[in-house]
């Protein structure tokens, strides 16, 4: 190991150590301590005194063992062979961990993140004796059948192309271009390494304009994000935090996902791994996992790797991002991160703020939302990043400073309902406390589509969604025949519009995914027995013949009849209901 | 100064020899030792007291020259000139053998029912390893409980962590013993045992236990680690780690379907809290430790199957909700890490209603996956989804009826009271040695349909309605 002995351990604590006699560590550099190698990083030198943040459990490690420094701060190896991947919350492949020390991971394993034993087929594409800006395309590999990985300059080279490898099969430590910087010659390999608590640059920064199309009616129609765009899905236990982003992971039109299970269950990372590689991208007809990187700390692993994990997650969408993609990164669920930083500077003894909380947490929950966002890459294309984060605040109290803080970050807020949770209604998101700062910003997309109604129609329904609660609580005073019909069609098409529009079906094959096309015609048709209805009750309809069309059976099943994008079904669905209110008002006639 | 070329191992071991006489500070379960060599992070350590007992202990924090040591047993009678300590130089570990299976134990896993020691197998560090979450096989077998509440409703999956939140006076060991009893694997008889940890329950409730698995006959098939309620609490963070490295040894190496019952989980978490503020930690919620979180999950996440091996640990944390309150941070952060709760209900056990599980706020999640054709009925899925969303309902015009009076309820709203009723007094509702296959507690659940009509029936497909639902619609 070429690593220099930066001082010895004074005190272990659990996961934070202090170490003596330490002259020339650095902040943040990555370290190895004890005799078994324990990754560790520096969070604090004071005085011959350093702070050692490890990432591994620390039983047996003693005071007097060396620490070693490595000169450089933890950073992520960045290249082909990345995706379909699983890693821990320092970018250790599990696979390797599994190889190496069984079933139950042991520790200081240090394993490359990357296979070396790969080969990927290189095609320059960059020509010889070209200036070439950081960040510019050299070539690419065709990583998986659906993803062109782009081999970029890293952020910080730039110069003339001397020389390009030609196409052919080469390892990851293989050279295949060497660049004169002006000061020097640098060979380049097919692999960058990037330290993760620094984002990477972008040319410059654009609003969003698209909705990231994550096929859950609630969330297009009603709450949408754009790619670029940063969300907060807190709710308690059981509320279907996890469910709503595996839909989102699974449906959404992102060209890549990283899923960050950060402080979860075992069990739900075994769920994607089991389950991604056997569904099928409905747009690409390719299957999830290539399109897909897993970062995994679950709860029972080591509490600093899992303040990491969210760093190497949004590091290694940064990475895919500046090669013009856009990327989602699911981060389930950031309170376990907040909590771990909790943990950690309850270790240092440093001065809490609010339950236990250290005061930077604001900043750092702001830090992680920021590297969020539509860019102008260095390479000239556009790419997105995209953060959705689950919160789950304690007791599914909303006012609790994570959930708090997180509101103050991101522009989009889709809280789960524990009443919604309880009766089954699935995605739980409510339409009372949900709320979506990019509806302006992706109107325009959506008119595009369908034509001018979109924002009106949505926001028709949303009206209707509000009267609906305060009638509600009248009901709840004095019942539903105290009103007149009109107010209790009101709640009556309500109730239609959450049945079968709102709910969606995770395991039903066509439900879990609607096109917004499919959404907007689902919404029209519901507005249309609204608005029809609305007027009969006017001319003296009663309410419980308008109950009783029989034609609202099948608008009641639509979403798990009509595929997407049968326009013919709905057109005809849109005539049976016109029959049928033309029959009703003319019996009243 | 020259010093011994020696491996860092056998240093150790060297060194582990070493005894001190005498503490610098006794504060709690806590001893405070002056040393002169390297002690490791959550070593074992060995204590004599003035009368030559010994007592066990873990190292909670090591520097240059204090150590400071937990001290299981309790530090009453320690004083600070003649205590000797001995530094073992590896953690705390547990022999295990298929042995230990009828056997009884206190909470640091030594035999307390006058047998033997039983010849350990191996030797295995208590505090367990992190599962490699791509060694881990997806649970997808349903267990069989023979009660309507959790297989109808909460289907229990072998590998699972299902927690019963309870409250104080409210039947969760009857319920617990019943489950023990009566678990069943569909097609094919498979090695079954259960480990029981109880920390900090009365001794009428280790009785209670003991008696239910002796009458039933199966209780060669079950090891007790007993740490009661008179016993030092500090063991009592020990128990369940001591618990699970049995449970481990006998899932994953001798390819036995293991249900771990651990009781009282509070108990467990109160004794986290107490040494947590001696030792002066800065408290998060209620005074718990920021690390309460991640100290579950080292228990709770000791459970699950791996791929390749036969074994199972299926898990039921049983916890008493402080003043029945589920946000309370021990059943919330439970409810963070377990895959489900099985929710108990004071009002329903008031009706005596047994066993009293509140029908929306208990929840599988591992159901989804185990459930429907082929593993328990095609209907299955759609009718508990039917089951749920109609008796989410119901609580709704209770409330209004509490406000306008039953009368005045309309017609549809009354059948749902009917449905109400049948479905607490007849589905959920049995005896606590009634044994409920699976068809009958699905036939049930169609029974209890059966008082609403099929329009009302929005989550169950025509033709689950044209099998199920039936001719004899409801009158």
């Amino acid at each position: 190991m070429n690593e220099r002995i930066i001082g010895r351990v004074q005190r272990v604590n659990g996961p934070v150590i202090i170490l003596k006699g330490v002259r020339d560590a650095r902040m943040l550099e990555l370290v190895h301590v004890g005799d078994n190698l324990l990754v560790g990083e520096v969070i604090k030198l004071e005085g011959e005194k350093a702070l050692v943040q490890v990432y591994e459990d620390t039983t047996g490690l003693a005071p007097g063992e060396p620490a070693y420094g490595s000169g450089m701060p933890l950073s992520l190896e960045l290249g082909p062979g990345l995706l379909g991947s699983i890693y821990d919350g320092i970018q250790r492949p599990l696979d390797e961990l599994l190889k190496r020390t069984g079933t139950f991971i042991g520790r200081g394993v240090s394993a490359n993140a990357l296979d070396r034993s790969k080969r990927w087929r290189f095609v320059p594409t960059a020509a010889k004796e070209c200036l070439l800006n950081a960040g510019a395309v050299l070539g690419t590999v065709q990583e998986t059948s659906r993803i062109e990985h782009r081999i970029c300059l890293p952020p910080d080279i730039s110069g003339k192309l001397i020389s390009v490898a030609p196409e052919g099969e080469y390892g990851v430590d293989d050279i295949v271009a060497v660049i004169d910087t002006g000061k020097e010659r640098r060979e380049l390999t097919m692999v960058q390494r990037w330290p993760i608590r620094v984002p990477r640059p972008a040319r410059s920064r654009r609003p969003p304009s698209i909705p990231l199309v994550t096929g859950q009616r609630v969330i297009d129609t009603l709450f949408p994000l754009a790619k670029g765009g940063t969300v907060a899905i807190p709710g308690g236990f059981g509320t279907g935090k996890t469910m709503t982003q595996h839909a989102i992971a699974k449906w959404c039109d992102a060209d890549l996902i990283v899923y960050i299970g950060c402080g979860e269950r075992g069990n739900e990372m075994t769920d994607v791994l089991t389950e991604f590689p056997h569904l099928v991208d409905p747009r690409t007809g390719k299957s999830l996992m290539e399109r897909t990187v897993l970062i995994a700390n679950t709860s029972n692993m080591p509490v600093s790797a899992r303040e990491a994990s969210v760093y190497t997650g949004v590091t290694i969408a940064e990475y895919f991002r500046d090669q013009g993609y856009h990327v989602a990164v699911m981060a389930d669920s950031t309170s376990r991160w907040a909590e771990a930083l909790r943990e950690l500077s309850g270790r240092m003894e440093e001065m809490p703020a609010e339950e236990g909380f250290p005061a930077y947490l604001p900043t750092r929950i702001a830090e992680f939302y920021e590297r969020a966002g539509y860019m102008d890459t260095l390479s000239g294309a556009e790419g997105s990043m995209s953060i959705i984060g689950a919160v789950s605040p304690p007791g599914g109290d909303f006012s609790e400073p994570v959930t708090q803080h997180t509101k103050r970050f991101v522009r989009c807020f889709w809280g789960l309902d524990r009443n919604l949770a309880n009766a089954r209604h699935y995605p739980a998101i409510s339409w009372l406390d949900s709320y979506s700062e990019y509806l302006e910003d992706v109107s325009p997309w959506w008119t595009d589509l369908v034509g001018e109604g979109w924002a009106q129609d949505r926001k028709e329904v949303v009206e209707l969604l509000r009267r609906e609660t305060r009638l509600l609580q009248v009901v709840k005073l004095v019942g539903p025949d105290a009103l007149p019909d009109s107010q209790r069609f009101v709640i009556e098409v309500c109730s239609l519009f959450k049945n079968a529009f709102l709910q969606q079906n995770a395991f039903d094959d066509v439900d879990r995914f609607s096109s917004p096309l499919k959404q907007y015609r689902m919404l029209s048709l519901i507005l249309a027995y609204w608005r029809r209805g609305a007027a009969a009750i006017k001319q003296g309809v009663s309410l419980g013949a308008l109950r009783k069309i029989a034609v609202l059976q099948d608008i009641v099943k639509m979403k798990f009849t009509i595929k997407d994008d049968d326009e013919e079904a709905f057109a005809k669905l849109a005539a049976a209901l016109d029959r049928a209110m033309d029959r009703l008002e003319s019996a009243y006639a | 100064m020259p010093k011994l070329k020696l491996g860092p191992e056998a240093e150790h071991r060297l060194m582990a020899a070493r005894e001190y006489r005498g503490l610098a500070r006794i504060e709690g379960p806590l001893i405070f030792v002056r040393k002169t060599h390297p002690v490791g992070y959550r070593e074992l350590v060995e204590c004599v007291d003035s009368g030559g007992t010994l007592r066990l202990g873990m190292v909670m924090d090591s520097s240059d020259d204090l150590v400071v040591a937990q001290i299981f047993e309790g530090t009453q009678n320690l004083t600070l000139p003649d205590t000797r300590v001995r530094f073992t130089g590896k953690p705390l570990s547990l022999g295990v053998s298929t042995a230990m299976l009828g056997r009884v134990f206190d909470g640091l896993g030594r035999p307390i029912d006058g047998g033997p020691p039983p010849k350990a197998e191996r030797e295995v560090d208590v505090n367990g390893r992190p599962i490699n979450p791509i060694a881990r096989e997806y649970p997808r077998d349903f267990i069989q409980t023979g009660i309507s509440a959790i297989d109808g409703m909460n289907t229990l999956i072998r590998g699972q962590k299902l927690p019963i939140f309870s409250g104080n006076g409210l039947p969760h060991n009857e319920l617990a013993a019943q489950i023990a009893r009566q678990a069943k694997i569909r097609g094919g008889k498979t090695d079954f045992a259960v480990v029981f940890a109880a920390m900090g329950v009365k001794h009428d409730v280790a009785t209670f236990f003991t008696r239910s698995f002796e009458e039933t006959g199966s209780s060669d098939n079950v090891a007790l680690f007993l740490s009661l309620a008179d016993d030092p609490s500090i063991e009592r963070i020990v128990t369940p780690r001591v618990a699970l490295s049995l449970a481990e040894y006998l899932a994953y190496e001798k390819g036995m379907h293991v249900l771990v019952i651990l009781t009282d989980m509070a108990n467990y978490c109160e004794s986290l809290r107490e040494i947590s503020t001696i030792r002066g930690e800065i408290p998060s919620r209620k005074g718990y430790p920021g690390y309460l979180y991640s100290d579950l999950a080292e228990i709770y996440e000791r459970s699950g199957m791996i791929k390749g091996l036969p074994g199972s640990i299926t898990q039921l944390p049983i916890l008493t909700m402080p003043n029945d309150d589920i946000s309370h941070p021990i059943p919330d952060l439970t409810g963070y890490i377990t895959e489900g709760q099985i929710v108990f209900e004071r009002d329903m056990a008031g009706r005596g209603i047994y066993p009293p599980v509140a029908g929306l706020p208990s929840l599988s999640r591992l159901m989804k996956d185990g459930i429907g054709k082929g593993m328990t009925r095609e209907d299955h899925p759609h009718l508990a989804s039917q089951l749920f969303a109609a008796y989410s309902y119901v609580k709704d015009v209770r409330n209004l009826a509490s406000v306008i009076g039953e009368e005045e309820l309309s017609p549809l709203d009354k059948k749902y009271i009917a449905f109400g009723e049948f479905f607490e007094t007849r589905f959920i509702n049995q005896s606590s040695s009634e044994e409920r296959s699976m068809e009958q507690t699905l036939d049930l659940g169609w029974e209890a349909l059966r008082r609403l009509p099929a329009e009302e029936l929005h989550r169950v497909t025509d033709e689950e309605l044209d099998t199920w639902y039936g001719a004899e619609v409801g009158e």
